[in-house]
């Protein structure tokens, strides 16, 4: 079972914070992958403007990172800032990569103007495209995203000794939001795109557990030909897919995920409000019901987290916080050493029924509950 | 030797060793009750006088001779008419367990003569193929070991119950609600669909018993389970009843039966659960139904709008229009307007190379509810045995081949595929259901495996009984005769219909606790399937294990 981690926070802070949380929670991870998201990005030694995305992953060789180079460079992004690892090679176990890469690029000219969709829409063709280069060249490029504002690691090995490796610890980087998963490997390959978190157009998600009902959501998935909707080297990386489907697609609100994924039952739809148009939904949604047991944490462009729970609720998850600062863990230990400055007594285990959000502003939770008016104006 | 001439020999002689089936009768143990002869429904056996030369041996006197005793006996009639069918009702009758038939091992020379008066071998049943079937085969071996404790099959909330009817895509579901546009009508049924019987082919008791007990199915126990009417209709207190709810009218190439329900629909208190058109059936394709004439009884006559005693065969296609796309697709359209767009229509096709094309016609037709499939291992109430034995294509690679196909266009979702065609030939029947749900379909329908299970029907694969068209069922369940049919007491097949789909349930459960599965039905779950059978995995895309 792999541990989650995810801290947000108006200060930004250090990465090796969440890390120090996966340490807490070390009984639940083998070492067989770690991923980082960053969110908010600010650089010690580069004034970021949050409009420039930034491209993150890793080079294998060098002739990798001059063929990414000159792809970029045709394609007419400027790069802005080259971030450089301080590296501390002997604290990992296992090899080094050739070269991490987070880099701030300007869009390209044409691009400048254009409506955020259209820009989003470009971003997410050149990261894949980028991706299927590597894949080409015997996966010497490794990407894992392409967004304002987001950075992302992924590696093999223990949460720390990667964190101690890369210096995450020096303060050259900072994000308000950071998210981080150390994986338990199951029954899929061990593979850098195997690591959540899983990105997919500024939304990300992380689980824990296993997915049981992925093959027939994965087949779905495929079906809808929606680019990005690839890769599947982990059975969790349809739930950032299907976050994605219901907010960019469907254009729902994010309390609909839960009524996509985990929909109530008939018996519980005949005394909902929008009990006929949940029903649709459901139906029409219904290979996208998951099975658990999971946990699902994501992020959303605007910085806002959330946490949902399986309808079985066999994974456990707890949120807690204070004003300014909150954190989800799968494990309530890693609250504690990610907030430590909270009252306990308010932390929360969501339920079933329960959307656990952050919004924005950080100021307090929400809980929304499937029974709930669904805030639809059409469905009312 | 006897000369020829003193017994009778004729090129269709045969004797009780030809037979399919040869009756064991023990002399010692008979009372000369007479009910085995009087329930035998062929009338293979008689009570004969017998005698038996009792030959003296007196060494001292002169005279010769022999005495004769007479018994009374038991004697197995050999022509073709009268042939034991291995039913055993005189095994149920007898007091003293004195009697009983005993499948002939030796290859039989009946064989050779199952067409007297040129009329080919007709009967009921399905293929006459024994042993496990592919689906028996299949193993569901993705357990959730690593990480997850398995689901508790009793405790556990599940949920099993699948969508029968066209399911919109997302995004129109989401245009249409905001225009108000037609939101296809679907309902969530029981994976387990009690499939297309004629009230004509089954008896009055067994039908109605069916109806009881799949209404207490719904309104008790909570399960949603529905079933076809078949070919024929209804009975009219049924149509204008609240149980038209759990009945799926089906529409065949004969029409039979829809003057009553054409009529009844001013009145109906709730509509149909869905409209089945019938292109084709697993059993007999490219056949239309059969009633023969000894089951057109006056009340069958009368539902029906035809004389009484008279053979129905419908043709084998709709004779409607002159492609059967269009066909298709206008019947559907007429028939979802007929009930106001409020009730899913779906096709019935026998499995074939050819379904993937209805399958991809039916994509293109709004109106198209599903596609329900039928294998040849299918069963049906009268059909030439050359076409059960021979002809048709097995369910299961066909319905994986569609199910692919629908996802290749992420439309999975959107048109149910149903199965049917020998799930549950060996008893087998959650598993036979899930493992076809697992490779693409929506549902299932049982047929021959609800008769077996709810009425002791006695056909089996071996051509015990099957004598389900000449309405001369032991068991009164595909009879229309009224001393033959009260043999069955429509209480007790209601009750058993209960049992049956209470059990079906909890080994659905029992099958999908492992997977970790509860929340939805496993629809294509396929890695969820095994089978030891290299060209088998091949062909249905499911893992090769041993």
């Amino acid at each position: 079972m792999c541990r989650l981690a995810l801290k947000t926070a108006n200060e930004p802070f250090s990465p090796y914070e969440v890390l120090q949380a996966m340490e807490a929670m070390k009984e639940g991870y083998d070492g067989s992958g770690l991923g980082l998201l960053l969110r908010g990005m600010e650089f010690e030694d580069f004034k970021y403007n949050p409009r420039f995305p930034i491209l993150s992953g890793i080079a294998h060789s060098r002739k990798a990172e001059q063929r990414m180079d000159e792809y970029m460079d045709d394609r007419g992004y400027e790069l802005k800032y080259d971030h450089r690892f301080a590296m501390n090679p002997e604290k990992m176990s296992g090899k080094m990569r050739y070269r991490y890469f987070l880099r701030a690029y300007r869009m390209p000219p044409a691009f400048k103007d254009r409506p955020q969709e259209e820009r989003e829409e470009e971003m997410l063709r050149t990261r894949l495209d980028l991706r299927r280069i590597g894949e080409e060249n015997n996966g010497d490029l490794t990407v894992f995203s392409f967004y304002p504002d987001v950075a992302m690691i992924k590696e093999v090995g223990w949460p720390m000794e990667i964190g101690e490796a890369l210096c995450l610890w020096d303060g050259q980087i900072k994000s308000r939001v950071c998210m981080a998963q150390g994986r338990q490997n199951t029954n899929y390959g061990i593979n850098l795109y195997a690591c959540h978190p899983f990105f997919i157009q500024g939304i990300a998600t992380m689980t824990n557990g296993e997915n049981t009902a992925f093959v027939p959501i994965r087949d779905w998935l495929l079906g809808k030909n929606i680019p990005g909707y690839i890769g599947y080297q982990s059975d969790s990386e349809v739930f950032a897919h299907i976050l994605h489907y219901t907010l960019r697609q469907l254009k729902l609100p994010l309390q609909a995920y839960k009524h996509i994924i985990t929909p109530l039952s008939s018996r519980e739809l005949e005394t909902h409000p929008q009990g006929d148009f949940l029903r649709g939904l459901r139906e029409v949604c219904r290979r996208l019901i998951i099975d658990g047991p999971n946990a699902v944490i994501g992020t959303l462009p605007d910085e806002t987290c959330m946490l949902v729970m399986d309808q079985k609720k066999m994974r456990p998850a707890t949120v807690g916080g204070r004003d300014g600062a909150w954190a989800i863990a799968s494990e309530l230990c890693g609250v504690d050493a990610m907030v430590p400055d909270r009252d306990p007594a308010f932390d929360f285990q969501p339920m079933r029924e329960h959307t656990v959000i952050i919004p924005p502003d950080r100021k307090e939770l929400q809980i929304w509950s499937q029974h709930d008016q669904l805030p639809l104006p059409q469905a009312a | 030797m006897v000369s020829a001439r003193s017994v009778t020999v004729t090129p269709s002689s045969l004797t009780y060793a030809d037979v399919p089936w040869i009756i064991q009768h023990r002399e010692d143990r008979c009372t000369l009750c007479g009910q085995c002869t009087a329930i035998c429904p062929k009338e293979s056996i008689e009570l004969t006088y017998r005698r038996v030369r009792m030959p003296k041996l007196e060494i001292l006197s002169k005279k010769r001779g022999s005495d004769y005793k007479t018994f009374t006996g038991i004697r197995q009639k050999t022509t073709m008419a009268n042939a034991c069918i291995g039913c055993g009702m005189c095994s149920m009758v007898c007091p003293n367990e004195a009697i009983g038939p005993v499948a002939n091992t030796n290859e039989n020379r009946a064989l050779f003569y199952n067409n007297m008066k040129g009329e080919p071998n007709k009967r009921g049943g399905r293929r006459n193929v024994e042993g496990p079937t592919l689906l028996d085969r299949i193993m569901f071996d993705r357990i959730s070991m690593l990480t997850d404790p398995a689901l508790d099959a009793g405790r556990h909330e599940f949920n099993v119950t699948t969508t029968l009817g066209r399911v919109l895509s997302p995004e129109e579901f989401l245009e249409n609600t905001i225009s108000g546009g037609w939101i296809p009508p679907t309902r969530e049924i029981f994976p387990f669909v009690i499939g297309s019987m004629s009230f004509g082919a089954l008896s009055p008791n067994m039908w109605l018993g069916m109806l009881q007990g799949v209404a207490y199915c719904n309104e008790v126990l909570g399960l949603p389970v529905v079933m076809c009417t078949g070919e024929g209709g209804c009975p009219p207190w049924v149509l204008r009843s609240p149980y038209l709810k759990y009945i799926i009218l089906q529409i065949a190439s004969g029409y039979f039966g829809w003057d009553e329900i054409i009529r009844a629909i001013p009145d109906m208190q709730c509509l149909p659960a869905a409209i089945e058109i019938k292109y084709g059936q697993g059993a007999k394709p490219g056949d239309g139904g059969l009633l023969m004439w000894y089951k057109v009884s006056k009340l069958i006559a009368r539902l029906r709008g035809v004389p009484e005693a008279v053979d129905l065969p419908s043709p084998p296609v709709h004779q409607t229009l002159y492609s059967i796309e269009e066909s298709v697709m206008k019947m559907i359209q007429t028939l979802s307007m007929a009930f106001e767009h409020k009730v899913p229509v779906y096709p019935k096709i026998s499995a074939s190379t050819s379904a993937k094309s209805v399958l991809n016609n039916l994509v293109r037709n709004p109106y198209a509810a599903g596609l329900m499939i039928d294998g040849i291992d299918g069963g049906t109430g009268a059909a030439y045995n050359v076409s059960m034995d021979a002809t048709g294509h097995p369910v299961a690679s066909c319905v994986r081949e569609c199910y692919l196909d629908l996802a290749a266009q992420g439309k999975q979702n959107e048109i149910p595929i149903f199965a049917a065609g020998g799930i549950g030939k060996n008893g087998n029947v959650a598993q036979n259901g899930m493992a076809l749900v697992m490779l693409g379909a929506s549902g299932v329908h049982i047929g021959k495996y609800i008769m077996q299970a709810v009425a002791g029907c006695l056909g089996n694969e071996k051509n015990r009984c099957n004598v389900c068209n000449v309405g001369i069922c032991p068991k009164g369940i595909t009879s229309q005769n009224p001393k033959l049919y009260r043999r069955l007491d429509q209480d007790k097949v209601a009750e058993r219909v209960s049992e049956v789909f209470m059990s079906i349930n909890t080994e659905v459960k029992k099958i999908m606790a492992p997977l970790g599965r509860s929340q939805s039905l496993p629809v294509g779950m396929s890695d969820a399937l095994g089978i030891a059978d290299k060209a088998a995995a091949e062909r249905l895309q499911i893992k090769y294990v041993c």
